[in-house]
């Protein structure tokens, strides 16, 4: 079914008890001819591409639990393309267009609200290092301006420009078409368009080893079976090393605990994204009212979805000298994701030792934004078999040839 | 917020302690000859587990050394800690070990 106007006042007309199912849940065949294992956004994203641009709908979505319910149901919604080397720039803003008619493509309201992202500075050095991302993204083609510090006050006038004393605020970088989106209703977009096209989306479905014969994929060994396919891509996020150990390589990654918190709704306060990479806080106010918090990633390997109080404690801080209004506003919920950082802040896209399994992984504490972009170049990769042009700087081998793609100051969180 | 025994110091706040990651990577001696593959594996490639993790902390804000510890990286539980240069006190043949 289309959703229009239409459809939604017919189905108003019967109390809204007939809308159709999105997806089925299908039992797995034996055999695909593309496994996609994870249901995250760029899992669901990759399988929908394959699908819409390439033909190729005979393909399976493996998901362990629910499909969106790691970091897609976990990260802060923040959307921006303002990346400082040309590699990252090309991919991310390539991610940001398709954002801005994805729920047109996808008939699916992903809420995706251009609402503006301003990442703070509070000392010299934050200013120059932003002056010089600015620079470079608008050689890029990506919008991205500097703002002084009354032009930040201007912009977002509830920040206090003093900051406590210990964050004042001399200057920030604003990406206009930056902003939020939903991050469930992205996952359950892309399920829906693949679905509809032929893909299988099987949840609860955890792989739990690879079928490898002479270093050629053959297929996966799930909780529900054997399944065979001749290619295979893993976009597991947190989960990535793990399988990787499974088919007999290792990754660069380090998986850490990102946490984020919501506080209680309130009437409208904040119109736009604030970042502060310095002190690890960004906030925006959802539709419902509540503020979305992120803080800043724990020190330590982890696969516990949960982090240490201090470092909550440490981000509050930071938002309540910069805000003073909300001092006095309770969180209601807090939680962790686990993120897979590499060492560059930049993921990795390609080809693995083994023939025929592909990786998408290492996005680290900013998958989400990318989630269009990264399904897009992914599926591409897949159908033929090389890496998207605008992947190829991401592949594996980078770690071996030294042409990393340092993207810790843009990636907002440090790592 | 981790309480970790210093081997050195006792028990103290995570807060006072800088994360070092893996434990026990040696450098490669006689590596004229190393591939970039082989450099790459030395230099970037983890083990990132699920599970029992040999891993390196500094007591920083204490006395200043490097040590190791044995922790379960999905409750976080630090299992052991020992001086550098100790082999893991615990291993794949304890219970509860995977190493």
């Amino acid at each position: 079914m289309r959703y229009s106007a239409f459809s939604l006042l017919r189905n108003t007309l019967s109390h809204h008890k007939n809308w159709p199912q999105m997806w089925d849940n299908p039992d797995p065949l034996p055999e695909y001819d593309v496994i996609i294992i994870g249901g995250g956004g760029h899992g669901l994203a990759t399988a929908y591409y394959l699908a819409s641009q390439h033909g190729i709908t005979n393909v399976a979505v493996l998901e362990k639990a629910w499909i969106g319910g790691g970091n897609t149901g976990r990260n802060t919604t923040i959307v921006r393309s303002n990346y400082l080397w040309d590699e990252s720039a090309k991919l991310y803003e390539t991610a940001l267009k398709l954002w801005e008619n994805l729920s047109q493509e996808l008939n699916y309201n992903v809420m995706f609200s251009q609402r503006g992202v301003m990442n703070l500075c509070h000392n010299v050095h934050d200013v120059r290092e932003t002056k010089r991302r600015v620079n470079a993204n608008r050689l890029n083609g990506i919008d991205s301006e500097f703002l002084d510090a009354q032009q930040v006050k201007e912009f977002c006038p509830a920040i206090d420009l003093r900051g406590g004393g210990r964050y004042p605020v001399m200057g920030a970088s604003l990406q206009r078409r930056g902003g939020t989106a939903r991050h469930d209703a992205v996952a359950w977009g892309y399920a829906r368009g693949a679905a509809k096209r032929g893909v299988h989306i099987i949840q609860n479905c955890p792989v739990t080893g690879f079928d490898i014969e002479g270093g050629v994929i053959k297929g996966v060994q799930t909780a529900k079976g054997a399944i065979k396919a001749k290619r295979v891509g893993m976009v597991v996020a947190g989960h990535s090393s793990v399988l990787a150990n499974m088919a007999g390589f290792k990754l660069p990654l380090h998986c850490r605990p990102l946490q984020a918190l919501v506080s209680e709704p309130v009437k409208p306060a904040i119109d736009c994204v604030v970042m502060s990479n310095a002190v690890h806080a960004y906030i925006s106010q959802s539709d419902k009212g509540e503020l979305v918090i992120g803080a800043g990633t724990d020190a330590y390997c982890s696969y516990g979805q949960r982090g240490s109080m201090h470092n909550t404690e440490g981000t509050l801080a930071a938002i309540c000298e910069m805000f003073p209004q909300f001092r006095r506003m309770k969180m209601l919920r807090a939680w962790g994701g686990i993120v897979d950082t590499c060492p560059d802040a930049s993921p990795i896209i390609g080809h693995t030792p083994v023939k025929g399994l592909y990786i998408n992984c290492g996005w680290g504490t900013g998958g989400f934004k990318a989630t269009p972009g990264s399904g897009f170049v992914f599926a591409d990769t897949i159908a033929n078999e090389r890496p998207h042009p605008l992947a190829e700087p991401f592949a594996l081998s980078r770690f071996s040839t030294g042409y990393l793609i340092g993207e810790h100051g843009a990636a907002g969180v440090a790592h | 917020m981790l309480l970790i025994e210093c081997p050195h110091c006792g028990p103290r706040n995570e807060s006072e302690f800088h994360y070092g990651d893996q434990a026990h990577i040696a450098r490669p001696e006689h590596n004229e000859g190393m591939s970039d593959q082989e450099w790459a594996e030395y230099v970037y490639l983890r083990e990132n587990p699920k599970g029992l993790f040999r891993e390196r902390w500094c007591h920083t804000a204490g006395c200043g050394r490097w040590f190791n510890a044995v922790r379960d990286t999905v409750s976080s539980r630090i299992m052991a800690t020992y001086k550098t240069g100790e082999e893991a006190p615990i291993g794949a043949d304890q219970e509860g070990g995977q190493l």
